[in-house]
């Protein structure tokens, strides 16, 4: 072991620390959350519309949204560990919720970068 | 190349392949795609070690190969080849120019393995938003190279002998 991977892992700690306080600082609310299975994107919703909303998976699994005053949660799935029903609400912008059996990923945007995106494309 | 070498490849990539299937079968709740072990990461960086930079490129597009059409959706190759083959490559120039040891080796590779995906899933989806996800990713990167450092260092100590046959 040399003295550099100390300084290699420290200076990776340091980095995501800093990344992390980044995004807390810079977050914004929510405008929308984007459904995404399997690494392909299924569908975004506005978060400003009370809805629930169930994906059912081609092997009979399924998952339920569910949208309530602007947060977003996994209401119930057919997973066996349900890890992600019981992760808490989010609302706030790169704030996500994944379903690891089930594939699903839930992520939450903020719709005025989007549009910049779209003016750069 | 002689019979041992080939029965050695045969028995390294039928390695990383069952430490890709054992990873399925581990419930770790992992809260992001991409977040992974990387069990089959030890078998490419020993082979890296005792073997040679090159024979661990074979390994590792062997067993993307192997494992993407066995038990992922082929389309999931082009992350996994972005992952391998960042991952082969940044680990063979720490391990060329000496900069660090087996253990940072090896966390450079976890860690290039989360960047080559998100570029992948960048280019894909066209959002540079899921930029932002890296810190999350990084953190399973630094832990899981760590882990595998270190068992790969173990490793390499106990096969040395066997090594030292393959190079002859």
């Amino acid at each position: 072991m040399k003295k550099n991977d100390f300084y290699l892992i420290g200076g990776i700690i340091v980095f995501i620390l800093v990344a992390f306080i980044g995004l807390y600082i810079f977050r914004t609310e929510g405008t929308m959350v984007v459904v995404s299975v399997n690494e392909k994107e299924l569908i975004s919703l506005p978060l400003d519309e009370d809805t629930t909303y169930t994906i059912h998976h081609d092997d009979g699994q399924w998952n339920t949204i569910e949208i309530k005053d602007g947060y977003v949660s996994m209401l119930d799935a057919s997973c066996p560990q349900k890890i992600c029903v019981k992760h808490h609400k989010i609302h706030y912008s790169f704030e996500s919720i994944y379903c690891n059996p089930n594939e699903v990923f839930l992520r939450i945007v903020d719709d005025t970068e989007n549009e910049l995106d779209a003016i750069a494309k | 190349m002689n019979s041992s070498k080939v029965a050695s490849y045969g028995l390294f990539i039928a390695l990383a392949f069952v430490f890709s299937y054992v990873e399925f079968l581990i419930p770790i709740p992992f809260t992001m795609p991409g977040m992974k072990l990387g069990l089959a990461n030890l078998v490419i960086i020993i082979a890296m070690y005792g073997m040679g930079i090159k024979e661990a490129l074979v390994l590792s597009i062997m067993r993307i190969l192997l494992v993407g059409f066995t038990f992922k959706d082929p389309s999931s190759l082009l992350f996994s080849f972005a992952g391998g083959l960042l991952s082969w490559l940044l680990m063979a120039i720490c391990k060329k120019t000496k900069l660090f040891s087996m253990l940072g080796v090896s966390i450079v590779g976890g860690i290039a393995h989360n960047i080559g995906q998100i570029i992948v899933a960048i280019i894909y989806v066209n959002n540079t938003s899921l930029l932002y996800y890296l810190p999350f990713l990084m953190i399973s990167g630094v832990v899981s190279g760590t882990l595998i450092g270190i068992l790969g260092a173990l490793t390499i100590k106990r096969l040395n002998k066997y090594f030292d046959k393959w190079n002859k």
